[in-house]
C-alpha cells in the first residue's frame, strides 16, 4: 500500500474539477472495494476525492413518476425505501443479495456501479491481467474461469461484473447522471458500461474526473411485478454465479412487456434485449420463456470450467419469468 | 447400558467472555512491546527456482525503513523444520515462500517496502498437480503421526473378486486450509539471549521448545504466552514463520518486533490440509457383511518436507471384515508442505469410506444404518485389541431415533417440494482417543484462595473454563475459589491444543496435583502454613502404564439436504451428531466444539477448495472472499448430542477429547442426502452446484 492525500470536498463542482485536473486521483465512495484495490496494490491513487459528503444522498420522485437516486446513498437504505420497495422490489432484492449488512452500510449507488471485478488474476498483482495491466496477457482463459463471462468477453478478458444491483438497474433501464469537467449530462446503464474489446482496462465509458451524481429509475409500472434471483456457492455472502432481474407485464395470457437482465455472466450487467423481443406477444409459458432465453445464449462462448452456466441461466431465467408470470396472471 | 443424555442449558458461562466481548482479552499481536517495529515478509512469485539477487536498495531508501532480510544477511538458523528455516538458503520451492523481509518503523511502511524489494530468480518447471498415476509416487517409511504405511490382512483383492457385491469407486478430497478467524501474529523481544515471543499458538511449551531450537537457544531461555488465541485448526500446532521472522527480525534490528500474516500470506506458509484420491473397494455378502475392505490413497506433500497424512487410518478400525488393506502413496510436488488441519487423515478418508459404506447399503438394498450396525468389530480389526468403550451401534441407533430415520424410503431422487429435492443421509465418525504426558500445579494461600497453572492454551474452544470445572471439582471447592492460569511456557508444560488430547491431556495433570493438593491440606487438618501449599503432578508415567487397548470416539451423523434442481444449490435444513466421547466435561462448550465441528465438516461437504493453480502454482482463491467457508445462513437446524459413556481408562476425567470428532463424516453424511435427494452421487468435494446441474 503506497502513501496517499485524501480530501473531502464540499460540492461536486470542485470534486470533478480536482480529480479531472489531478494525475492520480479518483473518487471515494464507501470504500468497499476501492480500499480493499488499494491494499492488494491493484489500485495506486496518489489522491482520494471522498465525495460521501457531497449532498447526493436524497432519494426523490422524479416528474415523470420515477425515481431520482442520489449515487452517494447507501445500499442498506436504498434496499429498504418503501418506494422502491412496492415499485421496484427486483431493486430492493438485488441490494439484499449483495454483499453483507456491514458492506452495504458502507457501500454507496455510485460505487457499487463502479466496482471492479473479482477475477482473481485481476486481482493478483503478482500476475498477469489486461484489464490490470494492458497486454500482460489473461490467465484466466487457461486458469480459474469458472465464475468468469460466457457472454460479451473477448480474447482479451472474460471478467465479469460483480455487482447485484446493477444487474436490477439493467433491467429497470436505468438512467445515470453524470457530471463532468465539462458539464451535466445523462447517459443510460447500457452506454456508461462497455465491453472489454481489445480495451478491457477500460470498464466504463466515463472519462476522469466524471462523477456519477444520480441514478434515475423511470417509471415503469409493471415494475411492481419484479423479482431478483441471485445463484450463488453458499446461501449468503458471495457473488453471484448467475444472477437474474426480470420485470413481466402479461394481459390474457400473452407477455405484454418484460425486462429481463442477467448478471455473472458477461463483463456488463447483461440486458438480455434478444430475450426480451422474442418474448413481446408471445405466450407467457415456461415453454416460451426458456425458447428465449436461449436464443439470448445462443451466443454464449463458454470455457471448460464455466460451460454449466449456459444450463444455468436457462433454468434461473425461465424459473423466475415462470414464477412472475404464476403471481401477475 | 448407555443412555442419551438431553443437552444441557449452557449454565456453564465462559470465564473469560466478559474480557472476549469488552475487548479487553489480549491476542498475540496486541501485546504491548516498548518501541516496537514490524516486520513485513515478501513473497517468491515463483514456484520453483533459485534467488539469483535481491536488490533492496529501493527498500532501504524508503524513510523509516530499518532492514531488509535476505538469504545473504538474514541471521543464521538451525531448525530441522525446512519450513521454518527462513532465508537460510536461494533455494525456492513453492510459490509465496518467504524469500526476503522487510523491517520498518510502522507496518504500513514495512508493507510499502516490501513492494519495493527487487527477487531477480532463476526459475525452474514446477509441477504442482496431483495425479493418479503420477510418475513420482513413492511410498513412504510411515503416516503421521507415526502409523504404518501400509497394513494388509488376508486375501483383500481375492476376497473382493469372489464377494457377491462390490463397491469399487475412487473420491478426491481437494486442498483446503484451515483458515482460523484470527491470523497467525507474533511479537517478540530479546533480552540478551533470552527470547520472549507472545505468539498465536496452541501449544506454548512445544512451541518455545523448537523455537528454542531454531535459534540454538537452551529450552529455558525462550518464553512463549499465549494468553487468547482465535482459533488455530492445527495450523498453529507447531510455530509457524511468522514467530521466526519476528524473532529473527528482533535479533537483527535489536528492537521488539511485530509480525501479523495477511489472510493471503496463511494460503502459502501456514500449512493446510492436501488433496487426496482415495480408491475404495468394499466386497460383501448379499446382506451387507462386508468380507474384504480396501483403501488405498494417494496424497501429496512439498519438495522441502514430508508431511504423508494418515487418511487411510480410520479404515482400519471401523469395520469388521477378514481381509483388509490399506495403502498410503505420496508424490512431492512444489507446493507448500501440508500440515495439520482439524483430524488430519481421519476428516477426508472416513469422507471416502462413509460414501463408499452408503454405496454398499444402496449395492445390497439395505438400510445405510443397518449395514454399519452389521459390520461392527468386537475388537480392533487390525490388531485384535479390545476397545476400551466403543459405542458407534449406540450412536447409529440413538441417532435414528432422534432424527427421525425410521421408515426412510430410501429411492433416490423422489421427494419434490417445489423445485426442492430433498433426501437424508447418514454416516460414522470417529476419532483417536489420547492423552499425552502433561505437568500441573495446584497452589493454595492462607486465605484459601486455589492457583492451578499449566502450559495449556485455549484457541476458542473454552479449555479455560473447562479446567477450572475441573480443578474446582478435584479440589472439592466452589470455582470462585479457584484461579486457573494457563497460555504461558513458563508455567508446567503440557500438550498442546490439538490431536483432541488438549482437554483429555490437561484435565489429568489438573487432577492429580488438586488431589495431591487436597491430601496435603487433610493430612495438615486444613491448617495452611503461612507460605501456603502447592503440589505438583507429571502424567508420564500414569500414560505410560496405560493397558494396551484400542481407544477411540465415535459418533454418527445425519443430514438432511435439499437441492434446487433448477440451481443445484444445496442447503442443509438439518444436521444431527450423536458422539460417544467419554465424559463430557461442561456440555455448554461441548456442544459448541461439537457443532463447530460439524459446521466446519457442513463447509468442507459445500465450499472448501484450495484450487491450485498449475500455471503459477499458487492458490489463486487465497482470501475468505474466494475460499468460502460456511456462512451463518448455510446452517439449518444443527444440533449435537452424546451418550453417556464411562471411559474407564483416560485418566481421572475420562474424557476422550472433542475437538476433532464433529468433523469427522459430515461432508459423507451431507454427500449421502444429495445423492439420495437427487440421485447424484458426488464422489469429488465440495459438492457443488455444477456438478447437481442436469
Amino acid at each position: 500500500m503506497q502513501p496517499f492525500e485524501y480530501q473531502q470536498p464540499s460540492d461536486a463542482a470542485g470534486a470533478v474539477a480536482t480529480v479531472a485536473g489531478t494525475e492520480g486521483a479518483v473518487f471515494l465512495g464507501g470504500g468497499t472495494n476501492l480500499v480493499d484495490l488499494m491494499k492488494l496494490g491493484v489500485e495506486t491513487p496518489d489522491l482520494l476525492v471522498d465525495v460521501t459528503r457531497l449532498p447526493m444522498d436524497g432519494i426523490q420522485r422524479t416528474g415523470e413518476g420515477g425515481l431520482r437516486i442520489g449515487a452517494g446513498v447507501r445500499n442498506s437504505d436504498l434496499a429498504v425505501d418503501p418506494r422502491v420497495r412496492a415499485e421496484y422490489p427486483v431493486l430492493s432484492q438485488a441490494l439484499l443479495a449483495g454483499a453483507s449488512g456491514q458492506l452495504r452500510n458502507m457501500a454507496t449507488v455510485g460505487g457499487n456501479l463502479l466496482q471492479r471485478t473479482r477475477c482473481l488474476y485481476f486481482q493478483d498483482v503478482t500476475k498477469p491481467c489486461n484489464k490490470r495491466r494492458p497486454g500482460s496477457g489473461c490467465p484466466a482463459r487457461t486458469g480459474d474461469h469458472r465464475n468468469l463471462a460466457i457472454l460479451g468477453g473477448s480474447e482479451h478478458c472474460i471478467a465479469t461484473h460483480p455487482s447485484d444491483m446493477a444487474v436490477a438497474l439493467a433491467a429497470l433501464g436505468a438512467i445515470v447522471h453524470v457530471q463532468g469537467a465539462t458539464g451535466a449530462r445523462t447517459v443510460g446503464l447500457d452506454e456508461l458500461y462497455r465491453l472489454p474489446g481489445d480495451e478491457p482496462d477500460r470498464d466504463t465509458t466515463l472519462a476522469r474526473g466524471d462523477l456519477i451524481t444520480a441514478v434515475e429509475l423511470p417509471p415503469l409500472g409493471f415494475a411492481r411485478s419484479s423479482a431478483y434471483r441471485k445463484v450463488r456457492d453458499r446461501a449468503s455472502y458471495a457473488f453471484a454465479v448467475t444472477s437474474v432481474a426480470a420485470a413481466l407485464d402479461v394481459a390474457g395470457g400473452q407477455v405484454r412487456d418484460v425486462r429481463l437482465a442477467i448478471g455473472a455472466v458477461a463483463p456488463v450487467p447483461w440486458r438480455a434485449r434478444r430475450a426480451e423481443q422474442a418474448l413481446l406477444g408471445r405466450p407467457a409459458t415456461a415453454d416460451a420463456f426458456r425458447a428465449a432465453v436461449d436464443a439470448e445464449l445462443a451466443a454464449a462462448a463458454p470455457l471448460r470450467h464455466n460451460a454449466f452456466k449456459v444450463p444455468l441461466v436457462s433454468n434461473v431465467v425461465t424459473a423466475v419469468l415462470s414464477q412472475l408470470a404464476g403471481s401477475t396472471r | 447400558m448407555t443412555a442419551l443424555s438431553t443437552p444441557q442449558v449452557p449454565h456453564a458461562t465462559r470465564v473469560d467472555g466478559p474480557d472476549k466481548v469488552t475487548g479487553r482479552a489480549r491476542y498475540a499481536f496486541e501485546h504491548p512491546a516498548d518501541g516496537a517495529v514490524y516486520v513485513w515478509p515478501v513473497q517468491s512469485v515463483i514456484a520453483k527456482g533459485e534467488i539469483r539477487n535481491v536488490d533492496a536498495s529501493a527498500a532501504l531508501a524508503l524513510p523509516g525503513v530499518l532492514a531488509v532480510l535476505t538469504p545473504d544477511n538474514a541471521p543464521r538458523l538451525s531448525a530441522d523444520d525446512p519450513e521454518l528455516a527462513l532465508l537460510q538458503s536461494r533455494a525456492v520451492a513453492y510459490r509465496g515462500q518467504f524469500v526476503a523481509a522487510v523491517v520498518a518503523a510502522s507496518l504500513e511502511t514495512a508493507r510499502e517496502a516490501a513492494d519495493l524489494v527487487r527477487v531477480d530468480c532463476v526459475e525452474s518447471s514446477h509441477d504442482v498437480t496431483l495425479t493418479p498415476d503420477h510418475p513420482g509416487l513413492y511410498k513412504p517409511a510411515k503416516v503421521n503421526p507415526n502409523f504404518p504405511t501400509d497394513t494388509e490382512a488376508g486375501d483383500p483383492d481375492g476376497a473382493f473378486a469372489a464377494a457377491p457385491v462390490r463397491v469399487d469407486r475412487t473420491y478426491r478430497t481437494p486442498g483446503e486450509h484451515n483458515n482460523p478467524m484470527e491470523p497467525h501474529a507474533s511479537v517478540a523481544r530479546w533480552d540478551g539471549d533470552h527470547l520472549t515471543v507472545f505468539d498465536a499458538t496452541q501449544g506454548p511449551s512445544r512451541a518455545a521448545t523448537i523455537i528454542a531450537g531454531v535459534f540454538g537457544l537452551p529450552a529455558d531461555q525462550v518464553r512463549v504466552i499465549a494468553e487468547h488465541v482465535g482459533g488455530g485448526f492445527g495450523a498453529k500446532g507447531t510455530p509457524r514463520p511468522n514467530v521466526i521472522l519476528a524473532a529473527m527480525a528482533a535479533r537483527a534490528v535489536g528492537r521488539p518486533v511485530k509480525c501479523a500474516l495477511s489472510r493471503q500470506h496463511m494460503f502459502a506458509v501456514v500449512g493446510h490440509r492436501a488433496p487426496s484420491i482415495q480408491r475404495v473397494r468394499l466386497g460383501a455378502e448379499e446382506d451387507g457383511r462386508i468380507t474384504a475392505i480396501a483403501h488405498d490413497v494417494i496424497g501429496q506433500t512439498s519438495t522441502i518436507k514430508e508431511f504423508a497424512e494418515q487418511t487411510a487410518v480410520a479404515t482400519r478400525h471401523m469395520y469388521a471384515a477378514p481381509n483388509r488393506r490399506t495403502t498410503h502413496r505420496m508424490v512431492r510436488l512444489d507446493v507448500p508442505t501440508p500440515a495439520w488441519m482439524r483430524a488430519p487423515g481421519e476428516c477426508p478418508g472416513m469422507f471416502a469410506l462413509e460414501s463408499a459404506m452408503d454405496e454398499l447399503a444402496i449395492a445390497c438394498g439395505a438400510d445405510p444404518v443397518e449395514v454399519r450396525i452389521r459390520n461392527e468389530p468386537a475388537v480392533e480389526p487390525e490388531t485384535g485389541k479390545p476397545f476400551s468403550s466403543r459405542n458407534l451401534v449406540a450412536c447409529l441407533r440413538e441417532g435414528a431415533a432422534w432424527f427421525g430415520w425410521a421408515g426412510r424410503d430410501p429411492s433416490p431422487g423422489t421427494r419434490r417440494d417445489g423445485p426442492w429435492l430433498t433426501g437424508t443421509g447418514v454416516a460414522a465418525s470417529t476419532y483417536p482417543a489420547r492423552a499425552m504426558a502433561s505437568q500441573a500445579q495446584a497452589s493454595v494461600d492462607t486465605a484459601g484462595q486455589y492457583q492451578v497453572s499449566i502450559a495449556a492454551v485455549d484457541i476458542g474452544t473454552g479449555a479455560r473454563t473447562a479446567l477450572l470445572a475441573i480443578a474446582a471439582d478435584a479440589l472439592g471447592v466452589p470455582a470462585g475459589h479457584v484461579t486457573v492460569r494457563i497460555g504461558d511456557s513458563a508455567l508446567p508444560p503440557a500438550m498442546i491444543a490439538g490431536g483432541s488430547m488438549g482437554n483429555a491431556s490437561w484435565s489429568w495433570a489438573v487432577t492429580d496435583a488438586c488431589r495431591e493438593l487436597r491430601e496435603q491440606i487433610r493430612a495438615r487438618d486444613g491448617a495452611i502454613p503461612p507460605d501456603g501449599l502447592s503440589a505438583r503432578s507429571a502424567t508420564g508415567d500414569e500414560i505410560g502404564a496405560l493397558p494396551d487397548h484400542a481407544r477411540y470416539s465415535f459418533g454418527a451423523q445425519f443430514a438432511e439436504v435439499r437441492v434446487d434442481t433448477d440451481t443445484g444449490e444445496v442447503r442443509v435444513p438439518r444436521l444431527l451428531g450423536v458422539f460417544a466421547a467419554g465424559r463430557i466435561v461442561v456440555p455448554a462448550m461441548a456442544r459448541s466444539q461439537l457443532i463447530g465441528g460439524m459446521t466446519m465438516g457442513l463447509s468442507m461437504a459445500l465450499h472448501e477448495e484450495s484450487m491450485i493453480d498449475p500455471e503459477f502454482g499458487d492458490y489463486p482463491n487465497h482470501d475468505l472472499a474466494s475460499y468460502h467457508i460456511a456462512a451463518n445462513a448455510d446452517v439449518g437446524d444443527i444440533d449435537a448430542r452424546w451418550i453417556d459413556e464411562d471411559e474407564p481408562e483416560l485418566g481421572p476425567a475420562g474424557a476422550k477429547g472433542i475437538g476433532e470428532v464433529g468433523i469427522v463424516g459430515t461432508a459423507a453424511a451431507i454427500a449421502n442426502a444429495v445423492y439420495h435427494a437427487t440421485g447424484i452421487r458426488v464422489r469429488e468435494l465440495p459438492v457443488r452446484l455444477d456438478k447437481l446441474l442436469r
